[in-house]
């Protein structure tokens, strides 16, 4: 089927399954959570109708899921799958195979609150529960940019330096359900951006051990290795974004609106429009956004050029690390300033737990506090929660 | 489908090469080779975090020649019907070929932790043939207690004997209304080569559980191995027989069975059974061992009265 470039209105969820529906997967393998549960309702019924030629293998559990998503993808099959929350947290194990195992699988992940209390709704602590398990880490803002980056995944996922695992992030609901128009490339342009690869898969006629044991004399390389391949998706992401046919929607590691701007607000995910909303509307000669879309790997000597010459860097996390010194992504940008002898005062802020939501009035409080206090020379690193009472410490 | 009578009959790829690091005697790697050269070509192995797995896989070395994959421990049925279901598209889509899957798991990875996604993958039909063997405790680790140790043996982790009796998982599996179960030792070396040959014949889920004695677990003398294999059968302890679509049949039938005593004689596990102050527990196990029996006997009349 040879549908036209257009414009459609979609949710996240609907963009995701009509980018997957595009790529020509083979192989689908999920379990229904809120909010990723659309996307496997629409893709059921793409494969259903025959308009997707793939396996659609609806599992007892999450961990099923991936386990299946794993087996298939050492077939050479191209592998999809979704989930959210507490079906992430459940796959966890399977995370750390997948990535071993080199199984370039994509995942996209409705970003959704961790138990207990009980929440259906969004914020980035799932996936920043499985930060280290050595999968690319790709956050959208819009469901448009879940359409574009889903199907730039699979090239990456797929790429001969790569063959890793990639989760494409969108934020529950905000993001997930909220519809907006859509640009679709067509079909053929997105089958020649796609075209199957070979690599080693599991066949009688050339056996293959897959998932070996090893012990203290080789496993430390087995894992430098695969450290080694997610650096290079972030090094290839360049190349692999080159042709993809609507340059608009190419995947880039982070955006940047504003260029000097005394105080740098770095945050990922769906909040980052109405972030963008108010630095735009406040003066970009004071405030710069940087949206980060990879979050691993880290970009992280790419965004010192824009972070060196700030006053104060706030940092919004949609996750919170009890107990550690910063949330995750204040901790990689604190990381990064003082690899390179920045010594920056970085204002972690925590918001949006649990779906609630940063509104333009909270984000304009935020920003206008710590512009006072770099006007007064008395801005220091400390971490607030947005929203929720302030200051902890 | 002809049936094996001589060794000859056997496929003559080896799937499990010499050098592999299972302990002497080990009963599993016996009957995963028979059930390796048995399974008829090309097929792809799946197995679970195992005994299994650790003595064949160690890098940067393989015991296999045939593919085989490992990814975890309570999924190798999860695992196996992603292999079988994408096989099947990427043979339709022109990228590759259909071949048999073959899982071979331990009994802590079936009747315990994998259960759910072994459950899960005969529910939803897919076509494989799922081996369980049975060594009847998690031997990897240290002769822990699982599902499958039966009544009364000691493990580490039941040091008085374990006061459960063993899971019935062939009637687990057989509820599922799967085409085929079966249940084979490897002493009787044509009864499980045409078991699985049979069973990869068919369309669908099949499962057989094939029992596999350990000299560490068991605590006996590894040369010892096949003679306990056969005495479990002989005394009834491990009756041999299948289910084909929903009917009982008993493949191993004596008039005159040994007595318990004699199994339970040969491995230290159970040598508390046949002290004098134990009787009771004695007297337990055979009346399970007989119960049990009659269960399967009433199946099978029944199976062939329907």
């Amino acid at each position: 089927m040879n549908s036209l470039k257009q414009t459609v209105l979609m949710t996240g969820d609907e963009a995701v399954a009509y980018a997957v529906k595009q790529s020509d997967v083979d192989f689908i393998s999920a379990y229904p959570i809120t909010p990723q549960t659309i996307i496997v309702e629409r893709l059921s019924e793409y494969v259903a109708s025959g308009q997707v030629d793939a396996a659609f293998v609806p599992v007892e559990s999450e961990h099923s899921a991936l386990s299946a998503c794993v087996g298939a993808s050492l077939c050479g099959a191209r592998v999809f799958t979704s989930t959210s929350s507490q079906g992430l947290a459940l796959m966890h194990e399977i995370m750390y195979v997948a990535s071993g195992l080199r199984c370039p699988i994509v995942m996209a992940v409705a970003n959704r609150a961790l138990s207990a209390p009980i929440n259906i709704h969004g914020d980035h602590s799932d996936i920043m529960g499985s930060r280290d398990s050595g999968w690319v880490q790709i956050f959208c803002e819009s469901p448009q940019e879940a359409y574009h980056y889903t199907i730039q995944a699979f090239r990456l996922a797929e790429h001969s330096e790569v063959l890793l695992p990639v989760a494409v992030n969108l934020d529950g609901f905000t993001v997930s359900h909220s519809s907006e128009p859509v640009e679709t490339l067509s079909d053929e342009e997105v089958k020649n951006y796609l075209p199957h690869l070979p690599r080693p898969r599991l066949d009688y006629g050339s056996p293959h051990t897959f998932g070996v044991l090893a012990l203290p004399t080789h496993y430390f390389e087995f894992k430098l290795e695969q450290a080694k391949a997610l650096e290079n998706a972030g090094a290839v992401v360049g190349e692999v974004v080159k042709t993809y046919p609507e340059p608009s929607g190419a995947l880039r590691k982070f955006t940047v609106d504003g260029e000097s701007g005394r105080v740098v607000v770095v945050g990922m995910g769906g909040a980052m429009g109405t972030v963008r909303h108010l630095v735009l509307n406040m003066g970009l000669e004071f405030f710069t956004l940087i949206s980060v879309r990879m979050f691993s790997p880290f970009p992280g000597r790419e965004l010192v050029e824009y972070l060196s010459d700030a006053e104060a860097i706030i940092v919004m996390d949609r996750a919170m690390s009890p107990g550690m010194a910063s949330p995750p992504l204040a901790s990689n940008i604190k990381s990064v300033l003082y690899d390179e002898g920045v010594r920056t005062p970085v204002v972690s802020v925590v918001y949006g737990l649990g779906g609630r939501e940063p509104t333009t009035s909270m984000v304009r409080g935020l920003l206008n506090k710590v512009r006072s206090r770099v006007e007064a020379g008395s801005v220091k690193s400390h971490v607030l929660y947005l929203g929720a009472g302030g200051e902890l410490r | 489908m002809t049936q094996v009578t001589k060794l000859e009959q056997l496929y003559g790829r080896e799937g499990i090469s010499p050098g592999h690091l299972a302990c002497q005697g080990c009963g599993a790697l016996v009957a995963v080779r028979q059930i390796l050269l048995a399974a008829e070509p090309p097929f792809i192995v799946v197995s679970p975090t195992s005994c299994l797995e650790v003595v064949t896989s160690q890098y940067p070395y393989t015991a296999w020649r045939v593919p085989w994959v490992h990814v975890a421990f309570e999924n190798a049925a999860a695992v196996a019907s992603g292999v079988e279901a994408a096989l099947r598209v990427l043979e339709r889509k022109g990228r590759g070929r259909r071949q048999k899957v073959l899982v071979i798991a331990g009994d802590g990875g079936t009747y315990d932790i994998g259960l759910q996604a072994l459950s899960g993958a005969l529910e939803r039909g897919h076509s494989l043939l799922y081996v369980c063997y049975d060594n009847e405790a998690y031997m990897n680790t240290g002769i822990q207690r699982s599902a499958a140790t039966p009544l009364n043996a000691i493990t580490t982790t039941t040091p008085r004997g374990k006061p459960e009796p063993k899971k019935d998982i062939i009637a687990i599996v057989a509820a599922h209304n799967i085409p085929y179960a079966a249940t084979a030792s490897p002493h009787l070396w044509k009864d499980l080569a045409n078991k699985v040959r049979k069973a990869m014949s068919i369309e669908g889920p099949k499962f057989l559980h094939v029992l596999a004695p350990c000299p560490r677990g068991w605590r006996y003398d590894p040369k010892h191995t096949i003679k306990i294999a056969r005495l479990a059968v002989e005394t009834r302890v491990f009756p041999i027989y299948e289910v084909e679509n929903g009917k009982y049949r008993l493949n191993y039938v004596t008039a005159r069975p040994r007595p318990v005593e004699e199994y339970l004689a040969t491995q230290e596990r159970f040598a508390h059974l046949l002290k004098p102050e134990n009787r009771h527990l004695l007297e337990e196990f055979k009346k399970m061992v007989e119960e049990r029996w009659q269960r399967l006997l009433e199946l099978a009349t029944s199976s062939v009265k329907t």
